[in-house]
């Protein structure tokens, strides 16, 4: 195993919260995927995740790694703008499916 | 790595796993296909992000190659599944 390198207490200190603050938005981002009643409102709570969360979590590495020195942090770059830019795209296709499945099967009611 | 930064990343680590497992139950549990898409699109991306919190974990730079790859293979799926339910075809 690659073991990590060393960096200054103020850097350590900013990745944890942010790696931390990431995390956490993504979980409340799941939590609402299980716990909202329909799927339109289930359909906003990954977002949260996919925004937020990956934001903080690549920032931390992008400064932790900035920092050690030891990697170039273009996979980070890469990773936002990949996720930034499909995840609206994914989300207009998923809910024009499901609109259109709504009035194919029941009619324009759109709970469950 | 300092105590903190090694304490703070298994945090995540647990904190993104509870996050895999509320997708994994609306991908199974899920009521419609819809409800499935969406939950796998979830699960991907929470997946990337633990991928992202290993990488700086173990200082690899394989982790964060596979959490790239799994950022454009996942939309591209995603983008077929909701094309599926869409219009009953992926490519027409």
């Amino acid at each position: 195993m690659i073991h990590s390198p060393e960096v200054s207490t103020l850097v350590s200190v900013l990745t944890a919260t942010l790696l931390l603050i990431g995390a956490a938005t993504t979980l409340v981002g799941a939590l609402g995927l299980v716990r909202l009643q329909s799927f339109y409102q289930r359909a906003h709570a990954p977002t949260l995740g996919t925004t937020l969360g990956a934001a903080c979590v690549a920032l931390a590495s992008m400064m932790y790694f900035s920092a050690a020195g030891t990697r170039p942090i273009l996979h980070e770059v890469l990773i936002l703008i990949f996720v930034t830019a499909t995840t609206p795209i994914t989300l207009i296709i998923l809910v024009r499916a499901s609109r259109l499945r709504d009035e194919a099967s029941e009619g324009p009611s759109g709970n469950q | 790595m300092s105590m903190l930064l090694a304490s703070s990343v298994i945090v995540a680590k647990i904190l993104l796993g509870i996050a895999m497992a509320c997708s994994t139950y609306r991908l199974v549990c899920g009521p419609r296909a819809q409800d499935r898409v969406l939950a796998f699109d979830s699960l991907y991306v929470n997946a990337m992000l633990l991928l992202l919190t290993f990488g700086i974990g173990s200082g690899s730079t394989l982790y964060f190659e596979a959490a790239m790859i799994i950022a454009l293979l996942g939309f591209v799926s995603t983008v077929a599944l909701a094309k599926f339910l869409l219009r009953g075809e992926v490519i027409e």
